[in-house]
C-alpha cells in the first residue's frame, strides 16, 4: 500500500530507510555479538592485547568450566537454572490464568466498583516493585513465605501490565457474542470457559513474553525473599559473580549467554501474535 | 434511605457474584503485593523503624532530614533526574522513530528488524554487565579505549567507569540500548491498526510527504498507545539503579552513579532504617505519579 501512496519517491526513501535500519541494527547487535564471541573464547584469547572483538578458535571450554567449577562448590549451576526455570514457568502459567479469569468480568460486566478497580490497575501501571521492597518483604515474611518458592512466585503474579493488556484485548471482542450466550441460557461460568477463554487466547503470547522476561531476569526477588543458596535463581547468581575481573569473564559470558537465549527464543516463537495484542494496548482516558 | 441504597447495592453485588469470584484471585495478590505495600510504605515514612523494635511516630522528621540534611539524597535525586530526563524522552522518541521506520518497509522484512531492535530489551541489565565491564573497561584492554586509541582519538585510556564525569553517561547509553521494549511493540502494533482509509482521505486533503502524514494522521490516531508507552517509559527511567550498581559499583566513586533507588536500598537493606527508606520511596512515588499524570494530560484522547 505504501507503493501506491508514494510511488514517485518510494524507491529512494525505502532504500535509505532499509540502509539506515540495517546500519543501526548492526550497531545494536554489537554487545550481543560480543557476548556470544566472549562466551566461546578460549582463555588465552581473553587476554590478548590489543583486544579482539571476534573469537578466533571457538571452544566450549567456558561452558564446561562453568558447570564443572560450580559442581565443585556446594551449589551446582544446574540448581540455579532449575530454580529459575521452575519459578518462571509457574509464574507465567498463573499470570496468564489469573489474568484471563480477571479480564472477562473487568471488560464485559457492569458490577459495582468495576471502574474503581480498573482505575487502580491503570494507576498501578506506574508501579515499580523496586520502590516498595521493604513492605513487600514485610508482607512475605508475615505470610511465613520466606525462603520458599511461593515467595519467588506470588509477588510477581501481581502483574498489572498483563491484566491491562488482556482487558484491552477483551474490549474489542463484540458484546453481542456474550449476549447471545446469555439468551441461550448459558451461565456466566460456562461463558467464561467456553467463550471468554478461547477468545482471549491470542493475547496470551504477549503476556507470556512480557511476564517471562520480567521474572526470568529478576534478580531482586531472589535477593530479598530467600536466604539459602539453594533457593537462589540464575540472574541472582550472575549479579553476584559479575565484576570479579577478566579471569571470570569467559565463564560469566557463558552464563549470561545461557540466561539470554530462552527469552530471545520465546520472543521469536510468539512474535506474530504479539503485535495483534499490542495494537489494543492504548490507554483511552 | 441509606439503608435502602445499601440494600440495593448489596443486591447488585450479589447479582455479579461470579464476576467478583473471577476477579478475586488476581485482586487478592494485587492487594497483598501492590496496594498494601504502597499504603504501608506511606505509613512507615512517618515513623522510625528498625525492624527489631516496633515503629514509633516521628511526624515529618524523615522528610525534613531527607530534603534538608541528606546531601547524598540530593545527589541521588539529581542523578536520577539527569538520567530520567534524558533516557525517558530520548528512549521514547527512539522507540517511536524505529517503530515508524520499520512500519515503512515491506511486511516480509518487518519481523527480522523488529527482532533485532527488540532483543536488547529482553536481556538482563545486571547479567549484561559482563559485556559492559569489558567494553567500557578503564584500562587499555577495554574495547572502547583500545578502539579510540587505535583510531587516534585519545592517547590515554579513559576511566569510563571511574571518572565522575562519565559514569552517568555510560549508564544512559546502556539504558538507551535496552530502551526499545514494550512501548516499542505497542507503537509497532499501533501503526499496523491505523485505518488506511485515513491516509487516502489525507492525500485528497493535500498531504504530500511521509512526515506530514505522520504529524497530521498517524500521531493523533496513536495517542492511546503513545500514552501507554509514555507511562512505561516514565516508570522505567525513574527506577534506574541496578545497571549503575552493576557497572560502577556501590557506592560509586563520589556517588556519581548514585540514584534514588540505590539510596533507598542503602537505607533499607544495609542500614535497616526502614522509616527513612520508606520516606525515600514516597518521594519516588510522588515523582513517578506526578510525571505520569502529566503524560495523561498530554496524551489524553478525551473529546476527540
Amino acid at each position: 500500500m505504501l507503493k501506491k501512496r508514494f510511488k514517485f519517491k518510494k524507491d529512494y526513501s525505502l532504500f535509505f530507510i532499509i540502509l539506515f535500519l540495517s546500519g543501526l541494527g548492526l550497531f545494536m547487535m554489537l554487545p550481543l555479538v560480543f557476548l556470544v564471541s566472549t562466551a566461546f573464547k578460549p582463555s588465552e584469547e581473553l587476554f590478548i592485547y590489543p583486544p579482539r572483538f571476534f573469537v578466533e578458535n571457538p571452544t566450549l571450554q567456558n561452558f564446561k568450566d562453568l558447570f564443572l567449577a560450580m559442581a565443585g562448590d556446594q551449589i551446582p549451576l544446574s540448581r540455579y537454572f532449575f530454580n529459575s526455570l521452575l519459578v518462571s514457568c509457574i509464574t507465567v502459567f498463573f499470570t496468564v490464568l489469573l489474568g484471563s479469569l480477571a479480564c472477562y468480568p473487568l471488560s464485559k460486566h457492569k458490577f459495582p466498583g468495576k471502574d474503581q478497580i480498573f482505575g487502580l490497575i491503570i494507576v498501578s501501571l506506574m508501579f515499580a516493585p523496586e520502590v516498595v521492597e521493604i513492605p513487600r518483604y514485610l508482607v512475605v515474611s508475615y505470610l511465613g513465605l520466606m525462603d520458599t518458592y511461593s515467595a519467588l512466585i506470588l509477588p510477581s503474579l501481581a502483574f498489572p501490565i498483563g491484566l491491562f493488556l488482556m482487558k484491552q484485548f477483551m474490549d474489542q471482542v463484540p458484546d453481542e457474542i456474550f449476549e447471545a450466550g446469555r439468551i441461550d441460557g448459558a451461565s456466566e461460568w460456562t461463558m467464561m470457559w467456553r467463550l471468554a477463554l478461547p477468545l482471549i487466547r491470542p493475547a496470551w503470547a504477549t503476556v507470556v513474553i512480557l511476564a517471562f522476561t520480567a521474572i526470568w531476569n529478576d534478580a531482586g526477588s531472589s535477593a530479598l525473599f530467600t536466604q539459602s543458596e539453594e533457593m537462589k535463581t540464575l540472574p541472582y547468581y550472575l549479579s553476584t559473580v559479575n565484576g570479579q575481573g577478566v579471569a571470570r569473564a569467559g565463564a560469566n559470558a557463558a552464563a549470561t549467554f545461557i540466561l539470554t537465549v530462552p527469552t530471545v527464543l520465546i520472543f521469536i516463537l510468539f512474535q506474530r501474535q504479539v503485535l495483534s495484542t499490542m495494537a489494543h494496548s492504548g490507554i483511552k482516558s | 434511605m441509606i439503608a435502602y441504597r445499601f440494600k440495593n447495592l448489596m443486591k447488585e453485588v450479589w447479582r455479579w457474584r461470579v464476576s467478583y469470584l473471577l476477579l478475586s484471585p488476581f485482586f487478592i495478590l494485587f492487594a497483598l503485593f501492590i496496594i498494601i505495600p504502597t499504603v504501608t510504605s506511606t505509613a512507615l515514612s512517618f515513623t522510625y523503624y528498625n525492624i527489631l523494635q516496633p515503629p514509633h511516630w516521628v511526624g515529618w522528621q524523615n522528610f525534613k532530614t531527607l530534603l534538608v540534611d541528606d546531601e547524598i539524597f540530593i545527589t541521588s535525586l539529581m542523578n536520577t533526574l539527569y538520567f530520567a530526563l534524558i533516557t525517558g524522552p530520548v528512549g521514547y522518541v527512539l522507540a517511536f522513530l524505529f517503530a515508524w521506520l520499520i512500519h515503512q518497509i515491506p511486511k516480509r522484512f518487518r519481523t527480522f528488524y523488529t527482532t533485532i531492535f527488540y532483543v536488547p530489551s529482553l536481556t538482563s541489565g545486571v547479567a549484561m554487565a559482563v559485556v559492559w565491564l569489558v567494553l567500557f573497561a578503564n584500562d587499555s584492554y577495554g574495547y572502547l579505549n583500545s578502539f579510540l586509541i587505535q583510531a587516534g582519538v585519545i592517547d590515554e585510556p579513559v576511566q569510563w567507569l571511574q571518572n565522575v564525569k562519565y559514569i552517568m553517561p555510560v549508564v544512559i547509553i546502556i539504558s538507551l540500548w535496552m530502551s526499545l521494549g514494550t512501548g516499542f511493540l505497542a507503537f509497532l502494533a499501533g501503526f499496523e491498526t491505523i485505518n488506511t482509509e485515513l491516509y487516502d482521505a489525507g492525500k485528497v486533503d493535500g498531504i504530500r510527504s511521509r512526515f506530514q502524514e505522520l504529524w497530521y494522521i498517524t500521531i493523533p490516531a496513536m495517542k492511546p498507545q503513545m500514552l501507554f508507552g509514555a507511562i512505561l517509559s516514565v516508570v522505567g527511567s525513574f527506577k534506574v539503579g541496578e545497571i549503575s550498581k552493576a557497572v560502577a559499583g556501590f557506592p560509586s566513586p563520589l556517588y556519581a552513579g548514585h540514584t534514588v533507588v540505590l539510596h533507598l536500598q542503602d537505607y533499607a537493606v544495609l542500614r535497616y532504617e526502614m522509616g527513612y527508606a520508606a520516606a525515600i520511596s514516597v518521594v519516588l512515588f510522588i515523582l513517578i505519579y506526578g510525571i505520569g499524570k502529566l503524560c495523561f494530560a498530554v496524551f489524553s484522547s478525551k473529546g476527540e
